[in-house]
């Protein structure tokens, strides 16, 4: 077992969903609350990630994040390095490939809370942002469960992304999804079952984790 | 005094308002579809009818201007004084009754706060329900606490919405009274939208009508509803 890949791989998505987070939240609730004609092709924008394949981003996030163009050449001017093949590259990759995992349960949630109660708390001089902390959020605390935990396991199974933009470096870019690879490709198969029967693992409890949470069984059937 | 000059369009309803409240307290009357709704939430500023429509609009309150399209004027809500209660309490689920009420006090000290959430409360007679959650409440409390967090900030401007209709008729009226006082005593200009003219009866408010989105009457209840109450008084006689 590559333990520095699974400790690796959970960092990521720790620090992903993190980001995640905080971008999405503001997000998803300008998505519902404004009134911008613009906002019907930020939304489009932001769900983009669910239809582009994996490689198709890494290509795109590669060369834009290298020596080829202005924004890479900035970066790497900033930081001294470039983004590609390092794991803050890797969490940049990370957060567009899963944004819309972390956006979409938000928009949903934010926009079943009733429209007189954010008209009441406007009337009550409430901002924007003491809209979304003090009423949207609180409302809507099993969507952005489910946006923590489905960005972190989109995360944990990302593979795509990892190889284009972060390539196969032990300590930094190597994620269990890349020791999977390696060892199918080695034909290591009982190694490779137990990286995958963690990562299967990860998945169904954290899955689980966020379903109990949710309402109890029957509970609308009785309702 | 309360100016407005207002022109709106939704869908095929158009509002069409033009008139000076100077009254305390005005009673605007009319049947369901009237337009009632409408205009409170275009006074309150929730609706921006007003702004997207090429007619022109413009409110103000004690000289102070509120909305005027012809400038680009448009004050928010949170920042016109203004308060409205509408039938549905619209209560915050996730908070305390006491939380509920303090929610537009966000800049006071704690502790002034806490004394002007027990006055709102000892005025709608709800002290009782204070560490109470919304969904613990019937209509008729849920009501009176959404009336106690309206008046928490100080309004300048209260619009009521028929917001006593989970009331019954002897409470409705011991709460109108002892808000039309509060109101009296704390220079608020209120308007009720009703289209129960017992209502305006007993407040002796100024009567505003509405029909049809438009204004066709104003002046006092007796002289308005004039109408309105033969047809109360006739039908009392016949039951």
């Amino acid at each position: 077992m590559d333990w520095q890949a699974f400790a690796l791989t959970l960092r990521l998505a720790s620090v992903t969903t993190a980001i995640l987070l905080a971008v999405a939240i503001p997000l998803a609730a300008l998505l519902v609350l404004g009134r911008s004609r613009w906002l019907a092709a930020l939304e489009a924008l932001a769900a983009l990630p669910l239809v582009l394949p994996p490689t198709v981003l890494g290509f795109f996030l590669l060369v834009l994040l290298g020596p080829r163009t202005a924004i890479g050449r900035g970066i790497i001017a900033l930081l001294g390095h470039p983004l590609a093949f390092s794991f803050d590259g890797l969490v940049v990759g990370s957060v567009i490939y899963s944004l819309p995992f972390a956006v979409q349960p938000l928009v949903a949630g934010f926009a079943a809370v009733q429209p007189n109660l954010v008209d009441a708390a406007r009337l009550l001089g409430a901002g924007p942002a003491k809209i979304v902390f003090t009423l949207l959020v609180p409302l809507a605390r099993r969507s952005l469960v489910a946006a923590a935990v489905l960005s972190f396991l989109h995360t944990v199974g990302e593979f795509g992304v990892v190889l284009m933009l972060g390539g196969d470096i032990p300590g930094s870019t190597r994620t269990l999804s890349i020791v999977l690879y390696n060892q199918v490709e080695n034909f290591d198969y009982a190694a490779a079952n137990r990286t995958a029967t963690i990562l299967l693992g990860l998945s169904v409890v954290a899955l689980a984790a966020l379903y109990s949470k949710g309402e109890k069984r029957g509970s609308a059937r009785r309702a | 005094m309360l100016e407005l000059a207002l022109k709106a369009r939704r869908g095929s309803f158009h509002l069409e308002v033009e008139c000076r409240l100077a009254s305390d307290w005005t009673v605007v009357f009319g049947p369901s579809g009237a337009g009632k709704s409408t205009l409170l939430r275009l006074l309150a500023g929730l609706d921006k009818a007003v702004r997207s429509d090429a007619a022109t609009g413009k409110i103000s309150l004690d000289g102070q201007v509120l909305t005027e399209t012809a400038r680009g004027v448009w004050c928010k809500p949170g920042r016109r004084h203004t308060s409205l209660v509408a039938q549905q309490p619209s209560l915050f689920p996730h908070l305390s009754i006491e939380a509920n009420v303090a929610y537009g006090l966000g800049s006071l000290d704690s502790t002034i706060r806490a004394t002007r959430v027990a006055e709102m409360l000892e005025l709608v007679d709800a002290m009782d329900l204070i560490k109470r959650r919304p969904q613990d409440l019937s209509g008729g409390q849920a009501q009176r606490i959404a009336l106690a967090r309206a008046l928490a900030p100080g309004p300048r401007l209260l619009l009521l919405d028929e917001p006593f209709s989970a009331l019954d008729g002897i409470a409705s009226d011991a709460l109108i009274g002892r808000l039309q006082t509060w109101a009296r005593v704390n220079r608020v200009l209120t308007v009720l939208a009703t289209h129960d003219a017992t209502d305006a009866f007993s407040t002796g408010a100024e009567v505003a009508l509405l029909r049809e989105g438009r204004l066709v009457a104003q002046g006092p209840a007796t002289e308005v509803l004039q109408a309105e109450r033969e047809r109360i008084a006739l039908r009392l006689m016949s039951t």
